[in-house]
């Protein structure tokens, strides 16, 4: 048997776990993991800040399907990796985050550059583990691996002593895992799913909401010809864009706090709602109990914890979204609804939430991103920031392919969108993948520019510069009579900024010219960058207000005041923030 | 309304604070939690007595069960169960009379004086809740010095395993 050291196990189990890739960055108690790594043949993403090696592997795993994976030393390592964690788990992505501890004997001394790294992290992952002993670093490995990719997808993190890197043990990789408390379950219940069946038959106004774990579950093909089968109109989740084929007809676009007003009536009036791979986040559902008030919900996903935990269900099925979207459609009888789809083509006649002018008079950001949809023919990969650019690219851009719309949900960390962008480039170098951010997110994580040159990645960038915190400042002019608060920035000289980079960059601030700007920038081999200088007080809708319901979307900014009286009627209280 | 727990873990090390830190998370008041050792080796069981609704317990346990950790929870609360707290309680006695008025009434709920000295007893008792109330409830007007509860542990009668009764039962509900 062989005797290998902690850091040579280290590397000998990754490998067998077919990783290739690794972002981070290297610290006192992880020089003897790096003196090791570098002898194996890992592709080392040095990041420039561990939140950008955080979401690296977050946007290499989205875009992959593979487990990402990012590495950090003891302490301020470990903490600046936080922000992509927790982000991985909120958006269910499967995450292998390893970092380096205090040797073993001077854990709970207070010694240099020691955090309680399982403590602060065990909130924000599946499952996390302290290596006291050599002996158990490819055992724990192997654990790590099964359960960030199983089931419902996760971070595991694995804090390794420094001493525990250098000391030596015998080295056999476990073939299987002992993890009785772990089993998901991937078959739907087939009383659950003959039962489902029959409700979606007897459904006059159904619909079909599909999230995340269409895409986790690599179940395209499988919603598809579910929604063919029973041709129900397929709306998606902010996550689930790119599950299903926009100009498909069957799409019906997404619905929730700036979703397409007809997504939010059709769900405000179905009467049968199959939710897959979604998990009711308050942003989808508006105020829970005018909800889907005359739906029976058929709520699918893997995680047991998610059916019921924000909704009522009449069928909750636990399991993979594509073994049960299969079983459905096996178990389904064919389905006809012309009288609801004529209803909802009306809704979509009457508020068409999407439409923009030929050429608008000022630089509006749909309608750029819009031009970026017909410049790419929709078959670009968006990755996208936080903020006013998140929710137009979300909304102007119809993504065509499966997985090419990568932006952060469930946390929402401004700065997400350069280094996912990185990790997308890097797990499909194929592609052409674009940044789209604002001004404020993209000052969160420039450093990363850094890693564009470095590792010579074409992403194109488009920086969307209003000049505000855009998100929050429409809050602010909405909801707060424009008393805008912490939200004006100074900006630097992003032209120069992209240029100190090497990178090609190019400020854009008339209509006519952003056609040929990103055409300019799709003809450079290698990184390029847009400034686009908007229009500064443009907002997002439709918009569905904090504590109202879905049915009290508002289309514009003239609608806010009445609707708002409506809803503090109704609630008497604020339901979240930005 | 209280809810008994009964979650069988992996003894591993901070388990303790995964499930405690999920009942805070979830904004989950715990009336009270052991832990000790099972048949099993490396195999633990808390009890957890929760107060809340019956559908915010179900999906505490969805949570629990998402602790690769926790390898069984029940809730036995309908279930035929034996419940045992053990309590020790240092009442003031300042007198001969008050020693053997404490000890019948102590004797009363099968309690026992563990302990004596001039001016207090130690009261051990062990039982449900509600007997540990009473008893409690019969002694204040001593005064209570000092007094603790081990928390609940409970067990289901007769001859199945605890865990397996509930176990088949949340299984269905899950569907
Ligand atoms: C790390 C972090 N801090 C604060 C916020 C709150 N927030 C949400 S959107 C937003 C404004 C983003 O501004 P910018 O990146 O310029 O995008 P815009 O909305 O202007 O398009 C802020 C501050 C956040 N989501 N993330
Ligand atoms: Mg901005």
């Amino acid at each position: 048997m062989q005797r290998l050291t902690g850091a040579q196990i280290l590397c000998e189990s990754l490998l067998k776990e077919g990783v290739d890739t690794i972002f981070g960055m290297p610290g006192g108690a992880v020089i003897p993991l790096y003196d090791t790594l570098f002898q194996y043949p890992f592709r080392h993403v040095l990041c420039r800040h561990e939140q950008g090696a955080s979401h690296m592997a977050d946007g290499y795993a989205r875009i992959t399907g593979k487990v990402g994976v990012c590495l950090g030393t003891s302490g301020p390592g470990a903490t600046n990796l936080v922000t992509g964690i927790a982000t991985a788990m909120m958006d269910s992505v499967p995450m292998v985050a390893i970092t380096g501890q205090v040797p073993t004997y001077m854990i709970g001394k207070d010694a240099f550059q020691e955090t309680d790294t399982t403590g602060i992290t065990m909130p924000i992952t599946k499952h996390n583990y302290l290596v006291m002993d050599v002996n158990d670093l490819a055992r724990v490995v192997k654990e790590a691996f099964h359960i960030a990719r199983t089931g419902r997808p996760g971070p595991v993190l694995i804090d390794i002593p420094k001493d525990v890197t250098t000391n030596f043990a015998s080295y056999v990789y476990p073939s299987r895992v002992h993890l009785p408390g772990f089993r998901p379950r991937v078959q739907g219940h087939a009383r659950q799913v003959r039962q489902a069946a029959r409700l979606i038959e007897a459904a006059k106004r159904p619909i079909i909401i599909a999230g995340h774990g269409i895409i986790l579950s690599g179940a395209f093909a499988e919603l598809r010809e579910f929604a063919e089968k029973t041709q129900i109109p397929v709306l998606t989740t902010l996550l689930g864009i790119s599950a299903f084929p926009e100009t498909h007809p069957l799409y019906l676009g997404w619905p929730g706090m700036h979703g397409m007003y007809y997504a939010n009536m059709a769900i405000s009036h179905t009467d049968c709602m199959v939710a897959v791979g979604m998990r009711m986040d308050d942003r989808v559902t508006g105020r829970l109990n005018a909800f889907a008030p005359h739906a029976q919900i058929i709520h699918i996903d893997i995680d047991p914890a998610e059916l019921g935990k924000n909704v009522p269900t009449a069928v909750p099925i636990v399991g993979d979204a594509k073994h049960v979207l299969e079983a459905l459609t096996d178990e389904v009888k064919p389905g006809h609804h012309p009288d609801w789809m004529q209803t909802l083509a009306q809704w979509r006649i009457q508020h068409p939430s999407l439409a923009l002018p030929e050429r608008p008079e000022t630089m509006s950001s749909p309608w750029i991103i819009r031009e970026l949809y017909h410049a790419t023919e929709g078959k670009a990969v968006l990755v996208t920031d936080v903020g006013q650019a998140q929710m137009w690219a979300a909304q102007h851009y119809f993504f065509e392919r499966p997985n090419t719309h990568v932006t952060s949900g469930g946390l929402g960390p401004m700065g997400y969108a350069l280094p996912a962008a990185i990790g997308v480039q890097i797990g499909k170098p194929d592609e052409e993948v674009w940044c789209i951010t604002g001004d404020g997110g993209f000052q969160m994580t420039l450093e990363e520019l850094s890693v564009l040159v470095e590792e010579k990645l074409p992403v194109k960038i488009a920086l969307f510069n209003n000049g505000y915190l855009g998100m929050v400042r429409q809050w602010q002019q909405l909801f707060f009579d424009r008393r805008y608060a912490g939200v004006k920035m100074w900006n630097p000289d992003f032209v120069k900024l992209g240029e100190a980079y090497g990178i090609p960059t190019v400020r854009v601030s008339q209509v006519d010219d952003v056609r040929n700007a990103l055409d300019w920038a799709r003809g450079i081999d290698g990184p390029a960058m847009i400034e686009f200088v908007v229009e500064a007080e443009e907002n997002v809708f439709p918009m569905v207000p904090p504590g109202a319901s879905l049915q009290e979307t508002i289309e514009n900014a003239e609608e806010v005041a009445p609707k708002m009286r409506q809803v503090a009627v109704a609630v008497g209280g604020d339901a979240g923030g930005v | 309304m209280k809810h008994t727990l009964v979650a069988l873990v992996e003894n591993q090390p901070g388990v303790l604070q995964r499930v405690a830190n999920l009942f805070s998370r979830r904004g989950f008041n715990i009336e009270s939690l052991t832990v000790g050792h099972t048949e099993t080796e490396r195999t633990s069981r808390m009890t957890i007595v929760v107060d809340g609704a019956k559908t915010q317990v179900e999906q505490v346990i969805k949570q629990l069960y998402k602790l690769i950790d926790v390898l069984r929870v029940s809730d036995v609360t309908d279930d035929r169960t034996v419940e045992r707290e053990l309590a020790l309680i240092k009442v003031h006695c300042p007198s001969a009379t008050n020693r053997v008025e404490i000890a019948n009434l102590a004797e009363i709920f099968r309690g026992r004086v563990v302990d004596v000295a001039p001016d207090a007893v130690i009261v051990e008792v062990t039982g449900n809740d509600e007997k540990i109330d009473t008893l409690l409830g019969m002694l204040r007007p001593y005064g209570i010095k000092e007094m603790v509860r081990t928390g609940v542990i409970s067990m289901v009668r007769g001859s199945q395993v605890t865990a397996r009764v509930t176990d088949a039962r949340m299984l269905d509900a899950a569907g």
